[in-house]
C-alpha cells in the first residue's frame, strides 16, 4: 500500500512536468540566476530586479506587443557546467525558443560561446564577457553591451587623470591592479599595459586567489608597492576584504578605485568605515529616483508580487543591475517585434533587436529610465555601443555620484579589440562579415 | 527466482574468475551495454546527451580513476581535479602545438602526462599515510591550478586564461553534435572501467589491495610497496587525466583553470564516498548520486516556481534536500551505494527466503 502511493506520487509528478512543458504563445525569457555557492549574495538581487523588470512589463503594458513575457530561472551557482546545463534545458523552451541568454559571469560566457552560434540564441553579456567579443564581424551572437572591461579600463585611467589634472599627470604614478585571480580578473591585463605605455605610468598586477577571503599578504605587497591608485577588480566576497585589508595597510579608500563587479552595498557596508569615500564605476547612475522604479514599486510590489524584499531596489546597486538586464532584454524584444510583427520572438529575430538597438533620449525617456543610464547605440561592428561610465562614490550610508559620465576610449580598446577577435577567427576558421 | 544459480556449474578456475561470473550478470551487462550504445541514443534529446549524460560520463571516468587510488590502493587524494587540469592542458598544448595529431593521441598523451604528475605527487605516498597523504596531495592541487592561472604558456598566451578545445574529427566524421560527443565517452569510459574491473581481478588489483588492507603485512609478503603504490598514482591519474581532457574537450569545449579547483576533487572524493569505495559501479553510482541528483531537485523547484515559495528559498531548499539524501545514504548504508546494490543483489540471490 505504502509502495503504491509512492508510486503515485511518482507519477503524477511526471505527469505534472509533461502538463507544465505546454505553452502559450509568449516571448520566452531564459533566466540563469545563482542564488547559491560563493557568489549567492551578488547574484540574488540581481536576478530578483531582473524578474521584478519583466514583472513590470507583464503588468503595466501587458507584455511586448501585446504578447505576455514568460520566464523560468535555473540555478547555476556561478558554475560553468551547471550554467551550460541550464542553458541547454532552457534553451528550446517557450513558442520560439528562448529569446536571449544573460549569464552573468564572465567563466560562464566563455562555457557557451561556441554553442551560441550553432542555437542561433544571442548572449548578452553587459559589463561583463569575453571583451574581444564586441567584435560583432567576429562574434555575431554576443553582445558585450554598453561597457566591456577594455573601455572599462580606459575609463578609469581618465577618472584617474582627471582627479589628478590631466592626462599629462599620469606620468610617474604608479598603479596597483588588484584582481580576482581567474578569467575575469585577468581580463584587463593587457589593456592597462598598454596605457600604461602611453601615458608613461607604471602598473603593477596583484592577483587575489578564489574566493579571496585571505588576502593579508597581497595587500602587504600592495603597500610596499606605494601605489597612489589601486584599482580593485573583484567580485563577490572578495571586494568587501579588499577593501578591511586596504584599510589596515593604511591606503586610504579614496585611492582605490572599483570596478563594475566591486561597486555594490554588499562590498561597502560589511567594509564599515574602511570604505567611505571608495569610489567604483558603474553602468548606472545611483539611487532610484526614476519612473522605472516607482512603476516596479506601483505595479509589482504592491500588487505584493515583488520576487525579493522592496529594500534591496533602494539598497541594492546589483538589484538595479538586474533591472538593468531586464530593460535590455525587453528593449531588444521590442526592437525586434518592431520589425517581424507581433508573435513570440526567436532567438534569431531578437539577435537583430540587439543589433539595431538605439538608446537615445526619446528611448530612454518613454522607457523612464532617462539618466538612469546614458545613451548608446549598437551596430552590426561594434557589440558594445561603448556607452559612457558614472563614477559613484560610498559616502558610508549610499552611493553617491563621483563624476559626469566619463566616455570610454574606443581609439585605444578597438584596435585591441579587432586584432585579438580577429586572433580568435583565424582559430576558428571565421570570415569577417557584417551582414 | 530471477538470480537463480542452481545449474550454473563452474567447472574451470577460468569460469570460476571471470568477469562476470554469474550468468545472468552477463546478460544484464549485455542489456546494460545494448541500452547505453543503442537506447539511449534512440531516446535520448539533446538536452539529456549533452547536458546530463556526457558530464555524467566524464565525472563518473574521474570517479573511477579516483576509486582506482582511493578504493583500491587505500591512498587518500585530494589532487584529483589537478590531475584532470594536467589532462586537459596536455590534451590542449599537444593539439595547439602539432595540430594534425588527432584529438584521441592528445587525450592519451594528457592521461599520460597526469599519471607522470600523478607518479611525481604520489612520491609522498611512500612515507606518509592517511591524511598526511591527503595533505600532500592537497599541494598538487594548489601548486597545478597556480601553475597553469600563472604560465601563459600552458594557456597558449589566452588574454583571459581560458583554453578553447581545438575541433574534433575522428576518420573524417566532424564530433560536433552531442550524439558524436556522446559515442566518443561512453567508448572511453567504458573501456576505462572494463580495464580497471580486470585490473583489480590481476595480480596488480590483490597487490594494491593487500596495501590498503595493512602495507606491512602486504610487504612482508612480497609486496613492493613503492611499485604497487606509484603503479596505483599512475594508473589513477591516467584516467582523471582522461576525464579532465574530456571535461575539457567533450563537456565544456572551454575552461579556465578553476574549474578544475578543490570544489571539484572534494565532489569526485564524495563521489566514490557515496558511491562506495573499491568498485567500479561505485564511481557510476556515485557520480550518477553527486550529478544527476541536484539537476533533478532544480528540475522539480523551477515546477514550484511562481507559487508562494521565492526562488531564493527554492534554491536553497534544494541544497539542504541533497545534504539529507547523503546523510541518509550513509546511515543506510555507510559503505555506499554500491554496497547497497551488492546486499540487494545476495538477496535476489537466495530470493524467496532471503536472511
Amino acid at each position: 500500500m505504502k509502495i503504491n502511493k509512492i508510486l503515485l506520487s511518482i507519477l503524477s509528478f511526471f505527469i505534472l512536468i509533461i502538463v507544465s512543458v505546454s505553452f502559450a504563445a509568449e516571448h520566452f525569457v531564459p533566466i540563469t540566476s545563482y542564488r547559491t555557492g560563493p557568489y549567492g549574495v551578488s547574484g540574488a538581487p540581481a536576478a530578483n530586479g531582473f524578474v521584478d523588470y519583466l514583472k513590470m512589463i507583464n503588468a503595466r503594458d501587458g507584455g511586448v506587443g501585446g504578447i505576455k513575457l514568460s520566464w523560468e530561472e535555473c540555478e547555476t551557482a556561478y558554475k560553468p557546467d551547471r550554467f551550460v546545463e541550464c542553458y541547454e534545458r532552457l534553451k528550446n523552451k517557450g513558442e520560439a525558443g528562448a529569446t536571449v541568454f544573460q549569464p552573468l559571469g564572465t567563466g560562464l560566457t566563455y562555457a557557451v560561446i561556441d554553442r551560441i552560434a550553432d542555437d542561433k540564441i544571442p548572449l548578452i553579456t553587459m559589463g561583463y564577457g569575453r571583451t574581444d567579443a564586441s567584435d560583432g564581424r567576429v562574434f555575431p551572437w554576443v553582445f558585450p553591451l554598453m561597457v566591456n572591461y577594455w573601455s572599462l579600463s580606459t575609463a578609469k585611467i581618465k577618472y584617474i587623470a582627471s582627479l589628478e589634472g590631466g592626462l599629462d599627470k599620469l606620468k610617474g604614478l604608479k598603479i596597483a591592479n588588484v584582481y580576482h585571480d581567474s578569467a575575469y580578473g585577468k581580463e584587463t591585463g593587457p589593456v592597462l599595459m598598454k596605457q600604461a605605455e602611453m601615458y608613461g605610468f607604471e602598473v603593477q598586477g596583484f592577483p587575489v586567489a578564489h574566493p579571496g577571503l585571505d588576502q593579508k599578504a597581497t595587500w602587504l605587497n600592495v603597500r610596499r608597492y606605494k601605489p597612489d591608485y589601486v584599482i580593485l577588480r573583484g567580485w563577490g566576497v572578495m571586494n568587501q576584504t579588499s577593501l578591511k585589508e586596504a584599510a589596515r595597510a593604511r591606503i586610504p579608500a579614496s585611492k582605490i578605485i572599483g570596478v563594475t563587479w566591486s561597486c555594490s552595498e554588499l562590498d561597502t557596508i560589511p567594509a564599515g568605515k574602511a570604505a567611505i569615500g571608495y569610489t567604483c564605476a558603474s553602468m548606472i547612475n545611483p539611487g532610484i529616483n526614476y519612473r522605472v522604479f516607482q512603476d516596479i514599486i506601483q505595479y509589482v510590489h504592491d500588487a505584493g508580487n515583488g520576487t525579493g524584499p522592496i529594500e534591496e531596489m533602494k539598497h541594492q546597486q546589483l538589484y538595479r543591475v538586474g533591472v538593468l538586464m531586464g530593460i535590455v532584454t525587453v528593449e531588444a524584444i521590442t526592437k525586434a517585434t518592431e520589425k517581424f510583427g507581433n508573435k513570440p520572438m526567436s532567438g534569431e529575430e531578437v539577435r537583430w533587436g540587439i543589433e539595431n538597438m538605439n538608446m537615445d533620449d526619446a528611448r530612454l525617456e518613454k522607457m523612464g529610465i532617462k539618466d538612469f543610464i546614458p545613451n548608446f547605440s549598437v551596430t552590426c561592428a561594434d557589440h558594445e555601443g561603448s556607452a559612457p561610465v558614472k563614477f559613484q562614490r560610498w559616502n558610508g550610508k549610499s552611493f553617491e555620484p563621483a563624476s559626469e559620465w566619463v566616455a570610454t576610449d574606443q581609439d585605444i580598446v578597438r584596435p585591441l579589440i579587432e586584432a585579438s577577435a580577429a586572433g580568435y577567427a583565424k582559430d576558428k576558421n571565421i570570415t569577417l562579415s557584417c551582414n | 527466482m530471477i538470480y537463480r544459480e542452481s545449474g550454473q556449474f563452474k567447472t574451470s578456475y577460468k569460469a570460476d574468475q571471470a568477469i562476470l561470473p554469474i550468468f545472468q550478470d552477463k546478460i544484464a551487462m549485455v542489456l546494460l551495454m545494448i541500452f547505453a550504445f543503442i537506447g539511449i541514443p534512440l531516446i535520448a534529446n539533446d538536452y539529456w546527451l549533452g547536458s546530463i549524460l556526457i558530464p555524467f560520463l566524464a565525472l563518473s571516468l574521474a570517479a573511477l580513476g579516483l576509486n582506482v587510488l582511493t578504493g583500491y590502493a587505500g591512498q587518500i587524494s585530494l589532487g584529483t581535479a589537478a590531475f584532470m587540469a594536467v589532462g586537459a592542458f596536455a590534451a590542449f598544448n599537444l593539439q595547439v602545438r602539432v595540430p594534425e595529431i588527432p584529438f584521441l593521441i592528445a587525450f592519451l598523451w594528457g592521461g599520460l602526462c597526469a599519471a607522470g604528475v600523478g607518479i611525481l605527487f604520489g612520491l609522498p605516498s611512500l612515507r606518509i599515510k592517511g591524511f598526511y597523504l591527503a595533505v600532500a596531495t592537497l599541494a598538487a592541487q594548489f601548486f597545478i591550478e597556480w601553475l597553469f592561472t600563472h604560465f601563459g604558456w600552458f594557456t597558449n598566451y589566452s588574454t583571459s586564461g581560458v583554453i578553447t578545445a581545438p575541433p574534433m574529427h575522428f576518420l573524417g566524421i566532424a564530433i560536433d553534435n552531442p550524439l558524436s560527443k556522446y559515442f566518443v565517452v561512453l567508448t572511453i569510459v567504458v573501456a576505462c572501467a572494463f580495464f580497471v574491473r580486470n585490473l583489480a581481478r590481476s595480480e596488480i588489483g590483490r597487490a594494491w589491495m593487500a596495501v590498503r588492507d595493512m602495507d606491512i603485512a602486504a610487504e612482508a609478503i612480497g609486496i613492493n610497496l613503492m611499485k604497487t603504490k606509484l603503479l596505483a598514482f599512475g594508473v589513477s591519474s591516467f584516467l582523471c587525466g582522461l576525464a579532465g581532457a574530456l571535461w575539457a574537450y567533450v563537456v565544456l569545449g572551454t575552461v579556465e583553470p578553476q574549474a578544475f579547483d578543490i570544489a571539484r576533487s572534494f565532489e569526485i572524493l564524495f563521489m566514490i564516498v557515496i558511491g562506495g569505495l573499491g568498485s567500479v559501479s561505485g564511481a557510476f553510482l556515485g557520480a550518477g548520486f553527486m550529478i544527476l541528483l541536484p539537476i533533478l531537485l532544480n528540475n522539480i523547484g523551477s515546477l514550484i516556481t511562481g507559487a508562494a515559495i521565492s526562488t531564493e528559498t527554492i534554491a536553497h531548499v534544494e541544497y539542504m534536500i541533497f545534504g539529507a539524501f547523503i546523510i541518509f545514504f550513509l546511515i543506510v548504508e555507510p559503505n555506499g551505494l554500491a554496497r547497497l546494490w551488492q546486499i540487494g543483489k545476495e538477496k535476489l540471490r537466495l530470493w524467496p527466503f532471503p536472511y
